[in-house]
């Protein structure tokens, strides 16, 4: 019952060859799960009193911790949600001011785009926090963590919609033509909300991005996850503990969000003719891959 | 401006330290992460596993929590080192999970046809993984893997606070906190070193898009 | 819950709701200075400014163990935090009236040349170079920069013999001690974190030989460790702590330097050392000669 073209359903040989591959890997495989459990042990990692406050509902700290932990998640998903709008807002503008622009400026308009592209995120961040209070600019850490991340994201998301709009069939754009409408209402009539439907899966997939990137936020002391991770730890002392708990919580919600991104995908081409879907899960859509 | 020409010899350290880092990522993640992709494609289910567990975890883990247990998991048992080489480590771990995701779709986007013709002369599935279907897809997978390493680049920025130091971020660092400068020109400095890396890596992978566009 | 979600936007809104929540105060043995409910100020200063409106936001450290942690029942404390509260108390506000901002080392001058606090206690070593964008009360301790190692290790002996014995030393990063070290230690053998408790861990698993920063932090770190580290006990700077306010302000500065004598004469200011950081360091500080306001 092979699905792969890689390689032949398997015969009896081949399926005894399997198998023993499967229980060579396996044993490889515990044995270094075994091994790396063994020397943790031995460092007293999997001690209850390094665990408990995490683990323990009994424990005394059990509830600050998690109340801690809970108000830092709702500041990730608030920075991460405020960005996100923003960069769709903004990335959007800036790929129609892409797609419309006269040649003469058009330029100005990819430079922009190309410049923050090349940009890390972290210094954007870092940029925000340091040197805008110098003109005036008086935000919060939240602010100037949503300002770095939408300059980043929404440079990407002008990406997606182009991509986007490009990825419609060009009769869309010449029935739209033929009927005489004008150019921004082609754009905003027709091709921007038919593209936003095949766009949706990557803007989902991007939303992962952003979610990973508000971990940034440390470097200028926003309360998100990890920064109250460091406090957590400062007072309790299992760094390795702490990030495990971090580490898992933001593979769920991630992981949450790529299967909403993924069946979005499912939905959405079911039946449907026009524009294939930028995919969520290929990377290749619009240059979303590695960010963060 | 003055405090970029000042530190010029630090600023061009910290490039360098930069570049360094990015050599042996880019390089380390290539290879890993196409391996894990032939993983994720594997007759042998232990090994699909542990693929597609290592793309959910590093894919949906910030970089930071990677890199710290690079930096503090990896020593707990008893692998001792560099901390230069705990963050390309980090930066090798959380970006193969990119690449073997890019390199997964290319082998993907190979036609059957070709696998089944190398199936058909009797090659095995390593053998046409790596003579037939490996060499067509990464030719499709240039410019996701472009996308991947240049996301790599900025990365790194993250890295150097992992005990490394010495990086054009932590330059940026020690010249704005413990020297008291002005963040703006300090931080310009910090961006032009980034974007002479990362703009002419975007010029090369344009470039080599179209190159590979016309060989197909 | 969601519209606090939303709030906690500004750290400050989360840490002023969570305490109003938890009502009484629980701080770890450490009652709070008496306030001065007659306090009266010359119109027009800093103090009476901050009298009347009836609250103050202080800049401290919220990942520094015994001078300003963020507990887990998100209040912090130490030794800066209660040397605060001893200058609030002086302007006739109680502990409940303080604001508390998070003020890294990074960006101590900056919210004092803004305004986002009124002032700063946070490890804070007055200097020339800061002392061109602000203005220092003080100063209301005397650290040194020390190194800590494990408590097996003879080599390292002082910061001499950092380079002959090739230790790698960790410190924070942008951070003072961190520039000092370099003087006695070739770059590549400086390992630099965020945190101090990271460069601790370091030291644990033998990824680095010495942690540098002032004497008391490591003391910290000594404490916490359970005897796993020393300090080597040679001091090789003076780092007075000082109190960070707008530049210029000299009445406020006077007023604190007051409040600080003060205290040392009733008692109080040992009382806030012995509740911090005199839990982990053998003897009570005398408070240094404050320098003349400017």
């Amino acid at each position: 019952m092979s699905t792969s073209v890689l390689y032949d359903a398997p015969g009896p040989r081949t399926r005894r060859r399997v198998l023993l591959g499967s229980v060579v890997a396996g044993v490889v495989l515990a044995g270094l799960l075994a091994l790396v459990g063994n020397r943790l042990a031995d460092k007293g990692q999997f001690e209850a009193e390094k665990w408990a406050p995490l683990t323990d509902p009994a424990d005394d700290n059990f509830t600050n911790v998690w109340t801690l932990l809970g108000d830092a998640l709702v500041n990730t998903l608030v920075a991460a949600v405020l960005a996100m709008a923003f960069s769709l807002v903004i990335g959007t503008g800036l790929a129609v001011l892409r797609i419309t622009a006269g040649r003469s400026w058009r330029w100005l308009v990819v430079g922009v785009i190309e410049l923050f592209r090349g940009i890390p995120v972290v210094i954007l961040i870092f940029f925000a926090a340091r040197v805008l209070p110098g003109f005036g600019v008086d935000l919060s850490n939240l602010w100037f963590l949503v300002i770095g991340l939408t300059a980043y994201n929404s440079v990407i998301i002008a990406e997606i919609v182009r991509a986007g709009v490009n990825s419609l069939p060009k009769g869309q754009r010449e029935a739209a033509d033929s009927l005489g409408l004008r150019r921004g209402q082609v754009l905003g009539l027709i091709l921007l909300p038919q593209a936003f439907r095949a766009m949706l899966p990557a803007l989902i997939s991007q939303l992962v991005v952003v979610l990973k990137d508000t971990s940034l936020g440390f470097i200028i002391s926003y309360e998100e996850t990890v920064r109250t991770a460091g406090i957590i730890i400062q007072n309790l002392d299992n760094p390795i503990q702490v990030y495990f708990i971090i580490a898992v919580i933001f593979i769920a919600v991630n992981y949450a969000v790529s299967r909403l991104a993924i069946w979005v995908e499912r939905r959405l081409s079911r039946g449907k003719k026009t524009a294939a879907t930028l995919s969520a899960t290929d990377p290749a859509g619009a240059g979303t891959g590695g960010g963060g | 401006m003055n405090v970029i020409i000042d530190n010029f010899p630090l600023y061009l350290n910290g490039f360098l330290q930069t570049l360094r880092i990015c050599a042996f990522a880019a390089l380390g993640s290539l290879v890993l992460g196409t391996v894990i992709a032939g993983f994720r494609v594997s007759p042998v289910p232990p090994l699909r596993w542990v693929g597609t567990a290592w793309v959910t975890v590093f894919r949906n883990c910030p970089l930071t929590v990677v890199l710290f247990f690079c930096a503090f998991g990896l020593p707990e048992i008893g692998v001792n080192g560099a901390y230069f080489w705990f963050g390309v480590t980090g930066l090798v771990l959380y970006t193969s999970a990119f690449v073997c995701e890019a390199v997964r779709s290319g082998i993907n986007s190979v036609p059957a046809g070709q696998a089944e013709a190398a199936r058909a002369v009797g090659l095995t599935f390593s053998q046409s993984l790596s003579s037939v279907v490996l060499p067509q897809a990464l030719r499709t997978v240039v410019p996701p893997l472009g996308s991947v390493v240049i996301a790599m680049i900025k990365n790194s920025a993250i890295a150097g606070a992992f005990g490394i130091g010495g990086d054009l971020f932590a330059v940026g660092d020690t010249l704005t906190s413990a020297r008291g400068e002005a963040a703006l020109p300090v931080l310009l400095g910090v961006v032009i070193g980034y974007l002479v890396i990362t703009i002419p890596s975007g010029l090369l992978l344009a470039w080599l898009e179209r190159k590979v566009a016309i060989a197909r | 819950m969601r519209l606090r979600g939303l709030m906690v936007g500004t750290v400050t809104a989360a840490l002023a709701l969570s305490m109003a929540a938890c009502g009484k105060s629980s701080d770890s043995g450490s009652a709070n200075p008496s306030v001065d409910a007659q306090a009266k100020f010359e119109a027009g200063t800093t103090m009476a400014k901050l009298n009347e409106s009836g609250k103050i936001r202080i800049g401290t450290k919220f990942d520094q163990p015994l001078f300003g942690l963020k507990g887990l029942d998100n209040k912090p404390t130490g030794f800066d935090v209660e040397v605060a509260k001893l200058v609030s108390a002086k302007l006739g506000l109680s502990a409940d009236k303080i604001e508390w901002v998070e003020t890294p080392s990074k960006v101590r001058e900056e919210v004092i040349e803004q305004g986002k606090v009124d002032l700063v206690v946070a490890t804070y070593t007055i200097n020339d170079k800061r002392k061109e964008r602000i203005s220092f009360a003080g100063p209301y301790y005397e650290a040194g920069q020390d190194l800590m190692v494990k408590k097996d290790d003879s080599a390292i002996t002082g910061p001499e013999s950092l380079k002959s014995s090739g230790a790698k030393v960790c410190s924070v990063t942008g951070s003072t001690p961190a520039e000092t070290i370099k003087k006695y230690v070739d770059e590549s053998n400086i390992v630099l974190f965020d945190v101090y408790s990271k460069c601790a861990d370091a030291l644990k698993n033998n990824q680095v030989q010495a942690v540098t920063t002032d004497n008391v932090i490591l003391l910290g770190l000594v404490d916490k460790s359970g005897g796993e580290y020393k300090l080597v006990g040679k001091p090789f700077t003076t780092e007075p702590y000082g109190i960070g306010i707008k530049k210029g302000d000299t009445k406020f500065c006077q007023f604190i330097n007051d409040t600080l004598k003060a205290a040392a004469n009733d008692g109080s200011y040992e009382k806030a050392w012995k509740d911090t950081a005199g839990k982990v360091a053998p003897n009570t500080p005398k408070l240094p000669e404050t320098a003349a306001c400017s």
